[in-house]
């Protein structure tokens, strides 16, 4: 002890003292004004000017969201009633040409009687996402999938859906709210064959063409259980090999044979009658589905010792980033013709998936690759001190915290391919913002009309991107379990 | 230092003829730095054996070597009858032989405490579920946290989060236990918990090589203290003659700066 101590008196305390209530100051709506807008004098002069500019922008606008006119057959009708309405000169905005035209924005040309279709896929997405989503919130499963069945089947009906069509997406809707009751993740075997079961509902067709597709990784299964006894190298090469050739050289005719022997086909739709929201929402859950998958394996593969791996995955990274998206855009849809055997009919909107995903995924890789720098040393010792290989590893340790601390990032590059997805306008697809707009234009009836379509459709953007990022947030509150 | 006032049971303290871990002229190098010089050193079954050291001094490296965290350059380790080399299945088969306990516990922070403790014995062991499950209830016990099984390693205190990551070791029913200063991170109030739990691991035979500045536990667990410097071996003995009477000079040294106050 030193000097300064040498007076004090000993003292021994008796009571511990109980925890107390921080003082009451005070409180309430005055206190929170005076504290955030009025605090000090250069709070006070910003807080005024930041109340005028919003004045001068809702004073600017406000006439013209006031004056909306929604029905009306076309833009000078539309300028007519807002003339009749407010008088001469008066501003208003024309709504009536998404009342009119909706239909093309949310499914482009695809055939108005087949509309169901598209419909019932997008419902069904939800069924396929709730165990991916949702796997461990029941309460927000049971209310998702209780109103993507209720709006599905309703428009369904509104859409003179066929009977049958309807009975099936009813019992798939009520199958899975039951099903996810007691067994969640048996939902995932719906959600592996969704995709194949979506693209059949979109481009139609015979249903053959995607059962024999699905009987690839069948046979690639079978070939594993026959090798796996004598070597596992050569069963994984023969388990990954086997059904792209099955793909490639006979799945076609595989698939034209059986059509020509039991014929089970829904009419066909061609790729270029897709547009609008359709379009961008096939693109971009496709490119969102397959990005992730392919952001991990090149992530793991840059941080890889294998240098060829490494190097690989680095050219392919920096070469698509640096590279603009229309660029592969235009990759897509020009130069593979040339490269592609004569007469393939390669499809457009597969080509242009197939473009986005790579541009998404070397993007991913680079968020992925920051999570799995912040995890610490210590879990991949502890994970090798326990015996778990590589891939056990990665699996159950290192990617579920590191993808858990790349949701932010992960979520915004999703957003950010989805907006993208509007680019797809340079390469003749009909994009909702751009090409679509033009074709409403197109109309004697909507000539010159601007604002209204663009407003629209960046006013559904926003609501399906909001979406994403409010989900991911509730992801990252979900997942967090560091209690600090 | 803590003392442990717990009396030692050593009835159970039986060191047999066979050799657990055996290093032969053992070197290692980090780029041109050479961290461990000539290694020799065998561990019976059941030994429990104290390595000590200044910081720097190669203590860590040495114990990371035997379940090849590290790697190293020339010599021979041999553990529980298998040679380290660059063979994958060897790498596996001993690391599911050994038990590693790190300074920071290194829990999984996603998993619960008894996930944490599920994980390896059911996706390297192949054992049901069930059975894991009631292996490592036996176990949490055993460190005297059951109650914790269910949450997460951030509610638990350091010295909690220690006796879950000891008990995690424990489900893989390692031969031989490895201690890389499991207590150099805890506040002193919880260091005695942790001891008080490798104490009963000796005693219940297990082979342990703990990386320790707790001098109170080398005296009473013990049967041999190893004193490294730059890398090498400097004195080994046991633990009373090794505190009593130092032989070489840079181990008095250390000795009297650890215990001089």
């Amino acid at each position: 002890m030193s000097d300064t101590h040498a007076q004090t008196v000993p003292f021994v305390r008796d009571t511990m003292l109980p925890p107390a209530e921080p003082p009451i100051r005070e409180a309430g709506a005055v206190r929170w004004l005076r504290e955030n807008l009025f605090s000090g004098p250069v709070n006070t002069v910003l807080t005024i000017l930041g109340i005028l500019i919003v004045w001068f922008l809702v004073s600017h606008f406000w006439d013209w969201f006031a004056h909306s006119i929604w029905n009306a057959g076309s833009l000078s009708e539309c300028r007519q009633i807002i003339a009749e309405t407010w008088g001469e000169g008066a501003r208003g905005a024309c709504w009536a040409v998404i009342r009119e035209r909706w239909n093309q924005y949310v499914y482009g040309f695809y055939p108005p009687e087949l509309y169901w279709r598209p419909t019932m896929a997008f419902g069904l997405l939800f069924v396929a996402l709730a165990p991916v989503l949702f796997s461990e919130a029941a309460q927000i499963r049971r209310i998702v999938l209780g109103l993507a069945a209720l709006m599905t089947l309703w428009l369904m009906v509104m859409l003179d859906a066929p009977a049958l069509w309807l009975a099936f997406a009813a019992v798939v809707f009520l199958g899975a709210l039951l099903v996810s009751e007691r067994h969640p993740a048996w939902l995932l075997v719906f959600s592996i064959l969704y995709p194949l079961m979506g693209v059949w509902f979109l481009w139609g067709g015979s249903a053959w063409g995607p059962i024999m597709v699905l009987v690839g990784p069948v046979l690639g299964w079978i070939a594993w259980r026959v090798m796996h006894p004598f070597s596992s190298l050569a069963a994984i090469v023969a388990a990954l090999v086997i059904p792209v050739l099955w793909w490639i050289g006979y799945a076609g005719e595989a698939a034209r044979d059986a059509e020509s022997i039991v014929s089970f086909s829904i009419p066909a739709v061609t790729s270029d009658r897709f547009g609008g929201f359709l379009l961008s929402v096939t693109i971009g859950v496709s490119g969102i589905a397959l990005s992730l998958p392919l952001g991990i394996v090149l992530a793991l593969a840059r941080r890889s010792d294998m240098f060829l791996v490494k190097s690989l995955a680095v050219i392919f990274i920096e070469f698509i980033r640096g590279v603009p998206l229309i660029a592969l855009l235009f990759v897509a849809s020009l130069l593979l013709n040339y490269f592609l055997p004569p007469g393939t009919n390669f499809d457009i909107i597969l080509r242009v998936i197939i473009m986005v995903t790579l541009f998404a995924a070397a993007y991913m890789a680079e968020v992925i690759r920051g999570g799995l720098a912040a995890l610490p040393k210590g879990q991949y010792e502890a994970a090798d001190a326990l015996g778990l290989d590589y891939w056990k590893a990665q699996r159950l340790i290192v990617l579920p915290q590191a993808l858990k601390i790349s949701i932010p990032g992960i979520v915004s590059t999703f957003i950010g391919m989805f907006k993208d997805t509007t680019l797809v306008t340079f390469v003749g697809l009909y994009d909702p913002l751009k090409s679509m707009s033009d074709a409403v234009r197109a109309s004697t009836s909507w000539k010159g009309i601007y604002w209204e379509p663009y407003i629209f459709v960046g006013f559904i953007f926003f609501l399906i991107c909001f979406g994403m990022s409010r989900y991911s947030m509730y992801l990252e509150r979900r997942l967090a379990r560091d209690h600090r | 230092m803590s003392d442990n006032t717990r009396p030692i049971d050593r009835s159970q303290m039986q060191v047999s003829d066979e050799v657990a871990i055996d290093i032969r002229n053992m070197n290692k190098w980090y780029g041109s730095f050479h961290v461990l010089r000539d290694i020799d050193l065998t561990v019976h079954q059941g030994e429990r054996i104290v390595i000590a050291g200044p910081s720097g001094s190669g203590k860590s490296t040495l114990i990371r070597c035997i379940n090849r965290l590290e790697e190293h350059q020339s010599g021979h380790i041999v553990v529980d009858g298998i040679e380290l080399t660059n063979d994958i299945k060897n790498i596996d088969k001993v690391r599911s032989e050994v038990g590693m306990v790190f300074q920071h516990f290194n829990l999984f922070p996603h998993l619960t405490v008894m996930e944490n403790c599920t994980l390896a014995p059911i996706w390297v062991r192949k054992v049901p579920r069930r059975q894991a499950e009631e292996t490592a209830m036996r176990f949490l016990e055993k460190v005297k946290i059951p109650e914790q099984a269910h949450k997460y390693p951030g509610q638990l205190s350091g010295g909690q989060q220690q006796r879950v990551a000891i008990a995690r070791s424990l489900c893989m029913q390692p031969r031989i236990m490895l201690f890389d200063e499991p207590t150099s991170a805890l506040d002193p109030e919880m260091i005695k918990e942790v001891l008080d739990t490798m104490i009963e691991l000796a005693e219940e035979g297990m082979t342990m090589l703990c990386v320790t500045h707790e001098m109170g536990f080398a005296q009473a667990v013990a049967n041999r203290v190893i004193f490294m410097d730059q890398g090498q071996i400097v004195e080994q003995n046991e633990p009373k003659e090794f505190f009593n009477n130092p032989k070489s000079e840079r181990t008095k040294l250390f000795l009297s700066q650890i215990l001089g106050h």
